[in-house]
């Protein structure tokens, strides 16, 4: 990369003031630091998700939980498709993050139209997304085949499933639904509130507010944020649906 | 009023047509690896599940195998997507080194604890 990142200065210089020791802006660096932040966050959910794991004497295997797809009807997971839907999932989260690289590089070059185009990339991406997550939730919570709702009408307990054995299904922890639910749900939640500041940026992009301030840096910020969401998500699938 | 006393660092990134072609080429290899690295893990989710082998060697193997790729996948994110790789090392150590410390510090703690608790809980296991 071009410009101060990449200057050779001596760290005398580079230390003693009047500048950023990092060659960076400060949004920038605060993004950062948020994003620090927030996945501390995130990586206190996960292991606590560990947590759960060993202290629970059964666990369920995911592909007996997950092997819904829309529009098929399938009872028991052998009638399934294990994991094909959260692997769509993932892979549009994982090309929406594409978009958005490829919309800060167009911002470098001050490329407006193909800015935009990225720009509404992401956002659709985005959407796309948010609505699997709740097809996905409505499926296993309250679906023809649902597999685990948050409680059960008639002794309002949490109702879940630990896996299938000859055909019916088999009690499992309660924590199982329980950390599911909060740690998709805040994830979820994240990529709501990227969308909404994606769509911000657009309609800034679109304004010309960028233009006129000679760089496309709060694509960059906005950027930086999205990415995080599709980095938490790697994990998510990860010790959620893999392991 | 102007200053010129303030560095524009964000000017600093701004490039040319041409680098920026080479800067495509670079995120779609990137997009590639992340694709077929998803594929492969979801492939040997939905053939080599838990259910289908067992508990043994195998899937202790397989689940290394999960976490190696998920940082593989992370690291080209953050280094390549995010941009980190190309900030000044001073900046990388700044974000990574207390996040990393932390992190296994946590998994460390809550690892134990957990073993703990089983042992506690099911002392017949």
């Amino acid at each position: 990369m071009a410009g101060e990142v990449s200057k050779a200065i001596p760290p005398k210089d580079l230390w003693e003031g009047g500048r950023s020791p990092f060659s960076m802006s400060y949004g920038k660096i605060m993004m950062w630091f948020f994003l620090i932040s927030d996945a501390l966050t995130f990586g206190a959910f996960l292991v606590s998700l560990g947590w759960f794991r060993y202290t629970a004497d059964y666990w369920p295997v995911s592909d007996q939980v997950f092997y819904h797809i829309p529009f098929v009807h399938s009872e028991l997971p052998e009638q399934g498709f294990p994991l094909a839907y959260v692997a769509f999932m993932t892979f549009i989260l994982i090309i929406s993050s594409v978009t958005m690289v490829l919309a800060v590089e167009a911002g470098h070059r001050n490329d407006k139209k193909n800015v935009i185009k990225w720009m509404v990339a992401t956002v659709i991406g985005g959407f796309v997304f948010l609505g699997s997550q709740v097809w996905e939730w409505a499926g296993i919570i309250v679906g023809p085949d649902g597999v685990f709702g948050t409680y059960d009408d008639t002794t309002m307990q949490s109702n879940f499933l630990g896996g299938w054995l000859n055909g019916a299904p088999i009690e499992g922890p309660k924590q199982y639904a329980q950390i599911f639910y909060c740690v998709t749900g805040f994830h979820g939640f994240h990529v709501f509130s990227g969308v909404m500041i994606n769509i911000v940026i657009l309609i800034n992009v679109i304004a010309g507010t960028y233009e006129k301030r000679g760089h496309y840096e709060m694509v960059e910020k906005g950027g930086l944020y999205w990415h995080f969401v599709d980095l938490v998500w790697v994990f998510v699938f990860t010790f959620f649906y893999l392991l | 009023m102007e200053r010129d006393d303030i560095i524009e660092y964000s000017l600093g990134a701004q490039h040319s047509e041409e680098e920026g072609a080479k800067i495509r080429k670079n995120i779609w290899k990137v997009t590639a690896l992340l694709s077929i690295i998803t594929l492969v893990e979801v492939i040997v989710g939905a053939t080599l599940s838990k259910t289908v082998i067992g508990d043994g060697t195998t899937w202790s193997l397989i689940k290394y195998g999960y976490i190696i790729l998920t940082l593989v996948k992370a690291g080209y994110i953050v280094l390549s997507f995010m941009h980190l790789g190309h900030e000044r090392k001073s900046f990388k150590l700044t974000v990574l080194v207390p996040y990393i410390f932390f992190i296994l510090y946590l998994i460390f703690i809550v690892v134990n604890e957990a073993l703990a608790v089983t042992e506690m809980n099911f002392p017949l296991n």
